[in-house]
């Protein structure tokens, strides 16, 4: 497994590092259109061949991997955080605060969010930069996407509230604050974890989505989701296998994500 | 128990309640509310125009419409879809079923193989099997809802697979951290130490203590599933409630939209509500 | 007795096999249909099922582009181009059996006029205040006289399905060639033959031809082109380009492109008075210059290459090349021309510095062009109009929105700059774009709804196109929307882009399919096809 986990953030570091220095080349113009060489293949003009506007794919998916690899996490992590705070400091609190918080899950889980994206794409200007619409995109994300986990923390936590070693520091005297930060953060590791790992690659597959409703990463910037989109029809089937990089990429890095930092097998 | 449960069912009530006027008053203040594709057609006099915007004119009073909407269904009537021009009751069960066949089936086929999978990666105690279920999950999750659909739609595979590949790798990233989260448990090391069998350790000392995280999780899928159907029915072409869903969105259409919220918030609800309950009961025996 | 059996057992199996026989047309539908009442039918799939079970007095060939007669076996029109007198054919019932006459052409138009209908076809022939009066002369003669002259009227009954007055199936007896037969929501509408469908071939055989048509209700367009290459639907009606060209390498044989369609895709710029946008911006855009500069920074032939495979042309104006006689064939496209542009918003005041584009007051030109989303042509177009204009020096932002959403700062709010949408256009007479061009319609995108015309270039196309509805005779008309189609390109209240081809799926198996230009693409003579059968000898 220790070889498995170097390799996993070798891989992390090269497309990192590949997205940040490679996204600040002239070379990699993601919006350059070349109008004769409509989906090409591999070349050494056009090392990933390019795309149905004749754009270079490799920048593309240089760009696209920065845009999605640094918003997505970040929303990640705002759902955590909203997740944490909902879920978990309901679920040490108990009685009406746990069943309340329950209730609320349950709605933000059923309600269509559809309709409120609506309203933020109606509230943004219409010139909105793409950078600003991608920043945009990814809080909305963010903000929606805590109700899940906050449900599966919520029960983590009420579980923990019961175990001995919170009783124990109750009984001492320990407030609930110090009880929340030291003893129970700790335990609900795993699962957020778990969470914020799942979570990166479905906001980057949403904010794709969410360009049917006028947000997402408006044109030309490229985004991870909106590479992938070009999976979603029969046309892309047949073609040549550099339509799937933007795939192998996601997969890539999440899968090394994961791999390097999981928590450790006791068996 | 008693108690629990009528608190429930009145939370649960009012769940709903509160939930259904939430959608109804976002659908009716969302922009394109009152909007049709007629307004371009050219033909169409100043007349029939101005007739097609008054079609909503008795929506546009968000809480007079909502209590009149509970009047109806406490009558049976649950109004009739403007996009459509059909009953809503007809539509809903015409789809219904469809829908909870699918998603029923995802469920139960992503469950079982998470389950499985992780079961196999604690009793086989095999690093490589661990790393090839974090790889195969971590691909899953990356490909797009509509990918996966179209994907079940050329191989010819049943709807209900392409749900089941979108649920299974949330469904087994929990299960396989909830799992190993328990590794560090005393009285697991204890087990282990006192060379218990791995079969055993797991289903007599991992799950129980993770029964709370598993119930909530099931709960959690059910919503999952309900809004992970939405656009595999309308990629696969399956005439179910997800399809009616998403047409109803892209219509506005209040009466039809109305009714499927209170559905999957009821649905969602009940689930969640269905999970804790499990829980507490199996609590209170042990 | 087991002879028997046996003689009962093969008895059946060839009763199946011959049921199983139907020649039977498959294709899909992509959306719901919303109306199976002729009169209020307003969206493609209730048209598709109009077409094929609606009976009408004069038929439109979707290939010569000639009126014919069809229940009506000749007519006549007053020289004040105010009645029309329809001699009809006897002897004619519906599918129920319900006997046709001028009784039910009376009560068609009574429903299709009634205001509380709101029916886009009876609006079609709304031209002034006053009623409708239809007089049934005789069984088989009926006159309808409109308050006011109606332009290109004898063409309009295309669209008109009689329904029987007598039937109690009401509108679902049909006079067409099919019947509706079966209705599964969201899932198909399966037509059957009309059994007393008037019409024969040459050689006296009773027509249709086919036994049943199948329309499978199938929004998605991957899907749907799958099951055409799985052999599962036997045409698509209308194909993309990227479908065409990944069907015509497969496939040559199957696809067929008939040439320039009717539609068309064009831009235009918000120049409504008190629409919220900037000041400035409604300056550059209520300017021709700018307008004529922006439509000569952009590359029309790279949009036909690129976006449409080489499918479509550029277009000139708001009436294709396809529509043979109303188009004016003096107009010239745009060619792609920087320099020009440069030039045309320079005299407008506009300097380029540093590779942008400032106005007058130093605001650098930058606007949003919205579209809306999922359509993956427009979205590629408006990517490639950024590029165009960039080389320019304009920022454009592209912003998809979902229809409704789209429909709303059109019509309602006006809040949107710019625009991208493409006209669908079913019929060939230019009195169907009479609320495009009035300055007082709704549907006068640029600038709805005007008390009064806002430019003197206005006023003159409202008073070209009121003649023109007024003229009795098609070549005073064609001057007079000939002057239309000048002013509308000198003026670009809307850029013209592309006129896309008609471009159509047919499988080897169905025979006297013939692709046209012109709605419905592929099965305008529904009633001549034929799907041949696999098994030899048929």
């Amino acid at each position: 497994m220790k070889t498995a986990r170097l390799v996993a953030v070798l891989v992390i570091a090269a497309i990192a590092l590949g997205s940040v220095v490679g996204g600040f080349l002239p070379r990699f113009d993601y919006a350059r259109q070349d109008r004769d060489q409509i989906d090409a293949g591999p070349s050494s003009a056009h090392w990933l061949g390019t795309d149905s506007l004749g754009r270079d794919r490799f920048a593309r998916l240089l760009h696209g991997t920065r845009v999605s690899l640094l918003l997505a996490p970040a929303a990640a992590a705002l759902s955590m955080l909203l997740a944490l705070a909902v879920g978990a400091a309901s679920g040490l609190a108990g009685g009406f605060a746990e069943r309340s918080a329950k209730a609320t899950i349950d709605l933000v889980l059923s309600i269509p969010w559809l309709f409120l994206l609506l309203m933020v794409r109606a509230l943004l200007p219409l010139n909105t930069s793409p950078a600003l619409s991608a920043v945009v995109t990814f809080t909305v994300l963010g903000v929606l996407g805590w109700a899940a986990p906050a449900r599966i923390l919520q029960a983590h936590a009420s579980r923990l509230r019961q175990s001995q070693f919170m009783l124990l520091g109750c009984a001492s005297g320990i407030t609930r604050g110090r009880l929340l930060w030291r003893q129970m953060l700790p335990n609900l590791r795993p699962v957020l974890l778990a969470q914020f790992w799942i979570s990166v690659p479905i906001f980057i597959l949403a904010e794709a989505n969410l360009s049917l409703l006028g947000l997402g990463v408006a044109e030309p910037l490229p985004s991870l989701g909106s590479l992938l989109r070009e999976m979603e029809t029969v046309l892309s089937l047949g073609g040549d296998f550099c339509r799937l990089a933007a795939l192998l990429v996601l997969v890539a890095v999440v899968s090394s994500l994961q791999i390097a930092v999981s928590h450790k097998e006791a068996y | 128990m008693v108690r629990s449960i009528s608190r429930r069912c009145i939370l649960a009530a009012l769940t709903i309640l509160a939930g259904g006027f939430i959608s109804a008053t976002l659908v009716r203040y969302a922009p394109g509310f009152g909007s049709d594709e007629r307004q371009l057609d050219a033909r169409l006099s100043s007349e029939s125009l101005a007739a097609i915007r008054n079609e909503t004119a008795d929506e546009r009073g968000i809480a007079t419409y909502y209590a009149g909407y509970w009047r109806r269904v406490w009558h049976g009537d649950l109004g009739t879809s403007r996009s459509l021009n059909r009953p809503v009751r007809e539509l809903l069960a015409e789809r219904v079923g469809v829908t909870c066949r699918l998603g029923g089936k995802a469920m139960l086929s992503a469950w079982l193989a998470a389950a499985l999978l992780v079961c196999a990666s604690s009793l086989g105690r095999a690093p490589a099997l661990s790393l090839a279920a974090t790889v195969f999950s971590g691909a899953l999750l990356c490909l797009p809802a509509g990918g996966l659909a179209l994907l079940s739609v050329i191989l010819n595979a049943p709807g209900w697979l392409a749900l089941s590949l979108i649920l299974f790798p949330k469904i087994h990233r929990y299960l396989s951290n909830l799992s190993a989260a328990t590794n560090n448990m005393a009285h697991i090391i204890t087990a282990k130490a006192k060379g218990l069998a791995a079969w055993r350790i797991l289903f007599w000392h991992v799950f129980p203590v993770i029964r709370r995280e598993v119930l909530a999780l099931a709960g959690v899928s059910v919503g999952l599933a309900i809004s992970a159907a939405i656009p595999v029915e309308a990629l696969c072409g399956i005439p179910g409630i997800g399809q009616l869903a998403w047409q109803s969105a892209l219509a506005r259409d209040l009466p039809l939209l109305i009714n499927l919220s209170v559905l999957v918030i009821a649905g969602v609800t009940l689930a969640n509500s269905g999970a804790d309950l499990l829980a507490e009961a199996r609590e209170a025996r042990t | 007795m087991r002879r028997f059996v046996l003689s009962v057992v093969l008895l059946l199996t060839a009763l199946l096999n011959a049921a199983a026989a139907l020649d039977e047309l498959r294709f899909d539908l992509r959306s719901e249909p919303k109306s199976f009442n002729p009169a209020t039918v307003a969206d493609d799939s209730s048209e598709t099922i109009r077409y094929m079970t609606g009976g009408v007095l004069v038929r439109l060939n979707r290939d010569t582009q000639k009126l014919e007669p069809e229940l009506a076996s000749a007519w006549s029109m007053s020289r004040d181009g105010k009645t029309i007198t329809f001699t009809l054919r006897t002897g004619i019932a519906f599918s129920d059996g319900t006997p046709f006459s001028a009784a039910d052409v009376k009560y068609t138009i009574a429903q299709l006029m009634d205001p509380a209908l709101h029916s886009p076809t009876g609006d079609a022939f709304r031209s002034g205040t006053g009623k409708v009066v239809v007089t049934t002369i005789a069984p088989n003669k009926v006159s309808i006289t409109f308050p006011a002259a109606v332009a290109g009227l004898d063409k309009l009954f295309d669209q008109v399905a009689i329904v029987s007055s007598q039937s109690p199936k009401k509108e679902m007896a049909a006079l067409g060639p099919f019947y509706v037969a079966e209705y599964k929501p969201g899932a198909y509408v399966y037509l059957r033959r009309n059994p007393n469908y008037w019409k024969h071939d040459a050689s006296g055989r009773q027509l249709p031809y086919l036994d049943a048509v199948k329309l499978e209700i199938q929004a998605n367009r991957d899907i749907e082109f799958m099951r055409f290459t799985r052999n599962e639907i036997h045409l698509i009606n209308s194909l993309d380009a990227d479908y065409f060209d990944r069907l015509s390498h497969a496939a040559p044989d199957k696809v067929r492109d008939a040439g320039a369609s009717l539609d068309s895709e064009q831009i235009w710029f918000n120049q409504v008075p008190n629409a919220p946008i900037a000041s400035y911006k409604r300056e550059w855009f209520q300017s021709r210059n700018f307008r004529q500069a922006i439509s000569a920074a952009i590359s029309r032939a790279d949009l036909c290459k690129v976006v449409f495979k080489g499918h479509a042309t550029p277009a000139m104006g708001p009436v294709s090349p396809a529509n043979k006689f109303w188009f004016n064939a003096h107009l010239q496209p745009t060619q792609l021309d920087t320099k020009k542009a440069l030039q045309l918003l320079q005299s407008d005041g506009f300097r380029y510095t540093g590779g942008k584009l400032y106005d007058r007051g130093g605001h650098a030109v930058e606007f949003s062009i919205v579209t809306n989303a999922g359509n993956r042509g427009r979205e590629a177009m408006a990517t490639m109009i950024q590029q165009d204009l960039r080389a320019i020096g304009i920022t454009v932002n592209v912003v998809t929105l979902d229809f409704p959403s789209l429909i709303q700062r059109m019509s309602e709010s006006f809040n949107y700059e710019a625009a991208l949408l493409g006209f669908v256009n079913v019929e060939l007479d230019p009195n169907a774009q009479m609320n495009v061009w009035l300055s007082s319609s709704e549907e006068h995108q640029w600038n709805p709804k005007q008390a009064a015309p806002a430019t003197p270039w206005e006023a003159e196309l409202d008073r070209l196109m009121r003649a023109q509805a007024s003229a009795t005779d098609d070549r005073t008309r064609k001057k007079y929307f000939d002057r239309v189609q000048e002013i509308v390109a000198d003026e670009l209240p809307f850029i013209y882009l592309v006129n896309k081809n008609a471009l159509t799926a047919v499988s080897l198996k169905v025979q006297g399919a013939k692709p046209v230009p012109l709605r419905p693409q592929t099965y305008w003579n529904i009633e001549y096809l034929k799907v041949a059968d696999e098994r030899a000898g048929k």
